[in-house]
């Protein structure tokens, strides 16, 4: 029997119970009965037909269908009788449940869908390891490989299948047909990394063993600048593009999905394209990635440990260089995800809290229908209702708003995830962001759990006392509803709870944020232009020619009328970290070998440098113009360098021998004040080689402090250096404060999203609050105007049940301080100058909360010390 | 409660069970209707089944959603209209004979507690 043939089959049933009971009747009037009388008699013979149909109805095997059928039209249409109610509540679930499915699809694919690559579960990047104190101080195990460290561990290991490197590079791209040039961010990778990762170009070829050698010059596109610059054209393969000047020929174009590691990658290069013939022998030049796959026989455990002898070994013949110890290994999704890794799993937390309050609020609502509701409910079970059917009636309710609201909440979340993806920076975009079936399959299940969350407990408590006392209780006892009252009670101080953690969170993140805003990077950040170039060594193959560049650019930026200073560095704070090098002193005793060498961060500074960015000198002096490419040679260094490896002594006139940098003793001229690398870090020794020594190839940045709105230079300035060059790209024009804006990563994002979360669920909160007292409120009208009349004051039922609400959000509020005080830890490692358990936030959010409690509170006893008695006894 | 319901209950009490039984029974003797087969039962016990509605048509709905019975409208030979007529199935055939000797098991069963004596002889 089908669900479509209820009806015929209804009919049916009825025909056949109405012919018979004719034929009983006839039979009766045989018998000598008058037609009324056999009537009757045949009906006291049959029973009553609608009970025997409804007996037989029950056998028929589609009854739970029907049954849930019937729930369903009731649900529906007591959802409809109430229209306010089930807006909001409809609203409120598409909210929690639409934020819940946002994060869960980033996180899904951030952090649990594998990678689009052959067999990704075996795919694992290795890094060394220092052992250091000072390496591990920030938890940061996982330095960069240096490439003669890769190319030993390829071949004298044998625990994974293969190893593949790729280190980052960019270019300045110049145009074949007088295509405005670009600044393209590049990566070198190994000849074997795309079979390793299983991919296969989508035009062309990958590279070939053959094609990765020093001066190799094969490219290969990524999708995304192939259809933007290429337009797409299938042509371009075994053509020659032009990078910083020289010719490639592209062998091939990756597909549109890939996007590792990053979506900004435009062009691949081989490996060693491009690197100087004795970098590649070095152990110490920490700068490639390495991406291993796993033998399927061997463990991960086995495996490293090979490698990590290999590294060890390494170590103890390079004790005189920065080689690491040890190797650590880190899967590809880990890797991809560091950033966003903590951030996303708070934001998920977050959003589950508030989750939580949303349903607690629709059971809060449903209970307080269902105490309107009471004897409506009474009389379906006095009538012969089953317990359990009263509460799946009362369970499709909650289930119909969670279902408008998970449909509702599915199609805000595709909006907020495009937008999340969007707005979150550094998010991996390898695996594609995007909601699937997983997504809706947890969407499926958010939406039952929280039905059953939200529905379950008004359904048995209204459900559970007997019909008789409900119906015989008047409404002046009001004793009957105590312990519905407790139950709104409870799920209001569970409700409060957990927004104080939410709104504890969200201070702690806010505070720290507001700190990483206002840290003093240590130069000036106001009215400050910035750009990037790169003087490509084929044009500008001399120092005289890159210092005539530079200087002439310098002077003519300088002469500009609402420029105030102008200085050219490699790489401004608040930029990154850039790279560091290992020096020794030769004015100190050598250090013992293996024992951690000093190190500091390095920078070029041109003369103008210092005073343009307004870093000031602390002893000795500037660069001068005189600090030139076949001058003595002069560095500067910071006050942390001085203080960190010149304790006690004057650093002026000493040696920093730094072997990369041409291996020669350079003195120091200077010492500047500190500045940070990266806002939210703590502050590195820093030291800094003249601009004017010549080097090309090497990324430079102009700075130009203006007097006037910075933004409106950036077009004059970057006429100056096409005028100069006009195949020279400008990269990165920010403001300073753009770039430090960029160094806060997410932080402000994260803040102010959990901010959100808590807000709303403070609003909830009070609504919930609200709706309880002007249902008790209601519930004591009779007892309030009994107490009137009997003398009590408004002042006295004003304070009366203000108290009564108060309560609860009393106790909410210490459950959520205890609570709020164990959950910080999980944002602790987030948090930047500050305390996790600081007192301001905490005493702030129980201020916030009381006052908004006590503003929800406020109309509803307001309304009730305004209660005329009289009127009150007379309603009864 | 009076004596005549509780008589009733026990009646009915009796009745379940072994009401598919006799209503297959009844149909042994060809196709019949609801009514039909009610009164069948009453005659045939001197009244002492008393054969209750409510019970009797979720029997018979049940039985032909098992596929024991069949129906189908056919006008009655002696009244000028068309009555829902069940008649037995092969399926119900068998059924009605596993019915019927787990039936008298029983009985036997029963009766050898009941009389110990009479099994003596």
């Amino acid at each position: 029997m089908r669900w479509w043939q209820i009806k015929k089959r209804d009919a049916d049933l009825e025909r056949e119970l109405r012919s018979d009971l004719e034929l009983e009747e006839e039979e009766q009037r045989d018998g000598g009965l008058p037609a009324e009388e056999a009537r009757y008699a045949a009906l006291r013979a049959f029973g009553n037909p609608t009970l025997i149909r409804e007996q037989t109805r029950a056998v028929w095997s589609w009854n739970i269908l029907e049954n849930l059928l019937r729930d369903l039209r009731i649900g529906i249409r007591t959802l409809f009788r109430s229209p306010g109610f089930s807006i909001v509540a409809v609203l409120v679930m598409a909210l929690c449940i639409g934020a819940t499915t946002s994060l869960f699809t980033v996180v899904r694919s951030v952090l649990l869908r594998p990678l689009p690559f052959r067999d990704p579960g075996r795919l694992v990047m290795l890094y060394e390891h220092f052992r250091d104190a000072r390496s591990n101080q920030e938890g940061f195990n996982y330095n960069a490989v240096a490439p003669a460290d890769y190319y030993d561990w390829r071949v004298r290991t044998h625990g994974f299948e293969d190893m593949a490197a790729w280190r980052y590079w960019q270019f300045n791209l110049t145009g074949e047909r007088g295509e405005l040039p670009e600044l393209v961010s590049a990566r070198g990778g190994s000849w074997n990394l795309f079979p390793l990762l299983g991919v296969q170009a989508a035009i062309g070829r990958t590279f070939t063993e053959s094609e990765d050698r020093l001066d190799g010059t094969a490219a290969m596109l990524t999708w995304s600048i192939f259809e933007r610059r290429f337009g797409g054209d299938r042509t371009i393969v075994g053509r020659q593009i032009h990078l910083d000047g020289k010719p490639y020929t592209v062998v091939g174009v990756l597909p549109r999905w890939f996007t590792y590691p990053d979506a900004k990658v435009e062009v691949w290069v081989p490996y060693l394209s491009g690197l100087p013939p004795d970098i590649v022998s070095h152990h110490d030049y920490h700068f490639s990635r390495v991406v291993a796959r796993l033998r399927p026989d061997v463990s991960l455990a086995s495996a490293q440990s090979q490698v990590e002898a290999v590294q060890y070994q390494l170590h103890l013949e390079n004790m005189h260089a920065p080689v690491a110890e040890d190797v650590a290994p880190r899967t590809i999704n880990d890797d991809l995800a560091r950033n966003v890794k903590k951030p996303l799993l708070i934001l998920m937390c977050a959003v589950a809290c508030m989750l939580l309050i949303g349903c607690l609020n629709v059971a809060n609502l449903l209970v307080a229908r269902a105490a309107a509701r009471q004897r409506e409910i009474a009389i379906r079970g006095a009538l012969g209702a089953k317990r359990l059917t009263l509460i799946r009636a009362q369970l499709m309710e909650s289930l119909l708003i969670c279902l408008a609201g998970g449909v509702g909440g599915v199609l805000v979340s595709l909006a907020a995830t495009k937008w999340l993806a969007r707005a979150w920076k550094d998010l991996p975009s390898a695996q594609g962001i995007h909601v699937d079936g997983t997504v809706l399959a947890f969407s499926c299940v958010l939406v039952f759990v929280a039905a059953l969350l939200a529905g379950l407990l008004p359904a048995i408590s209204s459900t559970g006392r007997g019909a008789i006392a409900v119906l015989q209780a008047s409404s002046r006892s009001g004793a009957g509803n105590r312990a519905r009252t407790a139950m709104r009670k409870t799920l209001l101080t569970v409700e409060i709870a957990a927004t104080v953690v939410l709104l504890i969170a969200a201070g702690l993140l806010l505070k720290s944020f507001w700190r990483l805003r206002t840290t003093d990077v240590g130069c000036a950040t106001d009215k400050v232009l910035t750009m990037g170039y790169s003087l490509p060594t084929t044009k500008y193959d001399s120092p005289a020619k890159v210092n005539a560049f530079n200087e002439t650019l310098l002077e003519r930026v300088r002469s500009m009328p609402a420029v105030r200073a102008a200085g050219l560095g490699s790489i401004l704070p608040g930029a990154g970290a850039g790279g560091d090098e290992v020096f020794t002193i030769p004015e100190h005793p050598p250090i013992a070998p293996g024992a951690a060498q000093p190190d500091a961060l390095y920078r070029r500074a041109d003369p103008g440098y210092f005073s343009a960015l307004q870093i000031p000198l602390l002893s000795g002096r500037f660069f001068t113009s005189g600090d030139r490419a076949g001058r003595p040679i002069t560095i500067m260094i910071s006050r942390q360098l001085a203080q960190q490896y010149f304790p006690g002594e004057d650093p002026l006139g000493k040696h920093l021998h730094v072997v990369p940098h041409g291996n020669a003793d350079y003195e120091i001229v200077g010492v500047v004040a500190d500045t940070l690398y990266q806002v939210g870090k703590p502050g590195e020794a820093t030291m800094y080689f003249p601009v004017l020594n010549g080097e090309g190839d090497v990324g430079l940045t102009l700075a130009v402090r203006t007097a006037s709105d910075p933004l409106a230079l950036s077009v004059p300035v970057q006429k100056e250096i096409a005028e100069l060059d006009p195949e020279l790209p400008v990269s990165n024009v920010l403001t300073m404060q753009q770039i430090i804006a960029q160094s806060l990563g997410n932080a402000g994002l994260s803040a102010s999203l959990v901010l959100a979360f808590a807000v709303l669920s403070l609003v909830l909160a009070s609504v919930g609050l609200y709706g309880v007292l002007s249902y008790l409120m209601m519930q004591r009208t009779a007892e309030i105007g009994v107490r009137m009349a009997l003398g009590a004051q408004r002042g006295q039922v004003l304070r009366l049940i203000l108290g009564d609400g108060l309560r609860p959000a009393l106790y909410g509020l210490l459950l959520g301080l205890a609570a709020g005080a164990g959950a910080v830890r999980l944002i602790q490692s987030m948090l930047y100058e500050t305390r996790p358990l600081d007192p301001a936030i905490f005493a702030a959010v129980a201020a916030t909360l009381l006052t908004v409690a006590a503003l929800a509170c406020l109309l509803p006893a307001w309304r009730a010390s305004r209660i005329d008695p009289m009127q009150a006894l007379r309603t009864e | 409660m009076s004596s005549m319901a509780k008589q009733a209950q026990q009646r009915t009490g009796l009745l379940q069970g072994t009401l598919d039984m006799l209503i297959l029974r009844t149909l042994l003797y060809g196709p019949a209707h609801g009514h039909q087969i009610g009164k069948h039962i009453q005659r045939t016990t001197n009244e002492f089944l008393q054969m209750q509605h409510g019970s009797l048509y979720p029997a018979l709905h049940r039985l032909e959603e098992r596929g024991w019975v069949s129906a189908k409208w056919e006008t009655a030979p002696d009244r000028n209209r068309e009555f829902k007529y069940y008649r037995l199935t092969e399926k119900g055939k068998k059924q009605l004979m596993v019915e019927e000797s787990q039936w008298k098991q029983m009985a036997e069963a029963v009766a050898r507690v009941m009389w110990p004596a009479a099994e003596e002889n």
